[in-house]
């Protein structure tokens, strides 16, 4: 028996060992899985963000050539030109839907809407009370947009969750789908710096959001590049303005093209930079900065109240 | 005169910024050459005439731009010569700057923007960049879901592959120094720019974007992406952008 245990032992070691490389050079969900190894089990925990594990929604080719699928396309149509489709409700902002919902709210880690489509209904604290897919599209108006919220049954709203719903088509009902949001980037190992984020900044951000965060248009006068600050840009209310999930976003996406490419210090000192100019107003203003942070923006991840250079923030741009 | 001097050394130093393999690599004797060349400029009293370099070249040996690029900057699409007509002058400058230094290779090229000056790439540049070019033979525009349409307006994200006009603007009109205009463009130019970055026969570009870009795409991707850019009528942007 003894040898026999040898040469199990032994095999063990070099299956796991085998395991161990395959994840560190490949770390393909699908390679990865339950191994045996002699009496033990090796467990290996599949890679949520590689795109076999993500959820794939439907082709634009698929569309259903009906009133069902005009109303889709318009929706897709508000989110990719949401100035030009939805005028009325967008601010002065340069922003489209899709410059933070990348793929025209189609790409994993990059707040996709098939993921938020089956999220709600949901208790969301920043306004405790359960919010229904559509309450949740007003704010995206209200905050991201600067704009104001279209009411309930607006057909804005209805081409807007139309286009969600197709899109999450033969997805479950889970708040929790791999790749919702923006990716939590661990704590980096130097507290969070602005002048560390303004490098990071001018290297790899501003040949195309300006160096005065403005954003650029092209040659024809249409927005491209969107405002990161500034009176164009996403006002004080914004899911962005939170340090947190821009360095999420930065980190998966940023620059176009080269998502992870930044540091986990990178992306937090840069979402700091970021968020460390004034932008417009949080429209749930309570008359003074200091009780709208402590309603709104009580967070070491919210600059709104902060002193940065010698600047309180949240008095707002003209 | 000493505008024009500032103004090189800051494009000098945003590209610096922005590109720093090419900062590392710039040979010290270039700069030194560009520098006094700039001086040399700032005793001249007139920006040289782009008008008459685009028709005749200059003394020292640049070619007529016409021969190649057209009456009106409208190139000769069948034959890979590109569109000037109506580009970003920053860009057409940088493009000048880059074949004379050699990040920029191309055998016609490079002798001719040698041949220039600081001046004379300038006032080159700005003259192209003013021009409309002839009227567009665009043919009419691919449908959405041609597969050159799909990637020149939604690109391939779960490839990490970016739309072109999330940089080049909507409709490819272009966008700053940086994005250069491809509505319009011959197709055969677009088509060789693409296989250059990926054969490395051109700088990679600001924060290396377009290699990588290009390296994602398959010999039928570049081809359907530049014939559906080639089909759309050329802007007519302002003569100089914002810089």
């Amino acid at each position: 028996m003894k040898p026999m245990v040898a040469v199990g032992l032994a095999g063990g070691i070099i299956a796991a060992a085998a395991v161990v490389i395959v994840l560190m050079t490949q770390g393909d969900p699908d390679t990865a899985g339950a191994v045996k190894t002699g009496n033990s089990e090796v467990v290996a925990t599949p890679v949520s963000n590689e795109p076999a594990s993500l959820f794939q929604p439907p082709s634009e080719q698929d569309l259903p050539d009906d009133e069902f699928g005009r109303i889709v396309k318009l929706g897709r149509d508000i989110f990719e030109q949401t100035q030009r489709y939805a005028g009325p409700y967008v601010g002065k902002t340069n922003l489209r839907c899709a410059s933070c919902h990348l793929d025209a709210g189609r790409l994993a880690h990059s707040s996709p809407l098939w993921a938020a489509y089956v999220s709600y209904p949901a208790y969301r604290s920043k306004n405790k009370h359960v919010n229904t897919f559509p309450e949740r599209l007003q704010g995206c108006f209200a905050y991201s947009m600067n704009g104001k919220a279209p009411p309930l049954g607006d057909p804005v709203l209805v081409a807007l969750e139309s286009y969600s719903y197709w899109l999450a088509s033969g997805a479950p009902v889970n708040s929790n789908m791999p790749g919702r949001g923006y990716p939590a980037v661990p704590k980096p190992p130097l507290p969070r710096d602005f002048e560390r984020g303004q490098r990071v900044y001018e290297q790899h951000c501003a040949l195309c959001h300006g160096t005065d965060g403005a954003g650029q248009q092209d040659a024809n006068g249409q927005p491209a590049f969107p405002a990161l600050w500034g009176e164009k840009s996403f006002n004080w209310g914004a899911g962005m303005g939170n340090i947190k999930n821009a360095a999420g976003f930065i980190k998966a996406n940023m620059p176009l093209g080269l998502g992870g490419s930044l540091s986990d210090q990178q992306a937090w000192d840069v979402a700091t930079f970021m968020n460390s100019h004034e932008r417009p107003q949080d429209p749930r203003f309570k008359g003074s900065i200091a009780a709208t942070r402590a309603q709104y923006h009580d967070s070491s991840d919210v600059m709104y109240g902060q002193t940065v250079n010698g600047q309180l923030l949240g008095q707002g741009t003209p | 005169m000493s505008t024009i001097t500032t103004q090189d050394g800051t494009q000098i130093s945003n590209k610096d910024s922005f590109n720093g393999e090419m900062t590392a690599t710039r040979p010290g004797p270039v700069f030194v050459a560009s520098l006094s060349l700039a001086l040399a400029a700032m005793t001249s009293l007139a920006l040289a005439d782009g008008a008459a370099i685009s028709l005749n070249g200059n003394t020292r040996g640049a070619l007529a731009c016409t021969t190649c690029h057209g009456a009106q900057g409208e190139g000769i699409p069948a034959s890979g010569f590109p569109r000037l007509a109506g580009l970003d002058a920053g860009y057409l400058r940088t493009q000048l700057d880059d074949f004379a230094l050699g990040r920029r290779a191309n055998a016609i090229m490079t002798p001719i923007a040698s041949a220039l000056n600081d001046d004379e790439r300038e006032a080159v540049a700005r003259y192209y960049a003013g021009l409309r070019g002839s009227a567009s033979m665009a043919t009419p525009v691919p449908e959405r879901h041609s597969p050159g349409a799909r990637l020149a307006n939604r690109g391939r994200w779960p490839q990490g592959l970016p739309a072109c006009i999330q940089c080049h603007g909507a409709m490819g009109a272009g966008v700053g120094a940086s994005f250069p205009a491809l509505a319009g463009q011959s197709a055969i130019y677009l088509e060789n720019q693409l296989h250059a970055w990926q054969q490395g026969m051109r700088a990679p570009g600001p924060l290396g974007l377009m290699k990588r870009v290009a390296d994602k795409l398959s010999a039928a991707d570049i081809k359907a992406v530049a014939t559906y850019f080639s089909a759309l009528p050329p802007s007519h942007p302002t003569p100089r952008s914002k810089p």
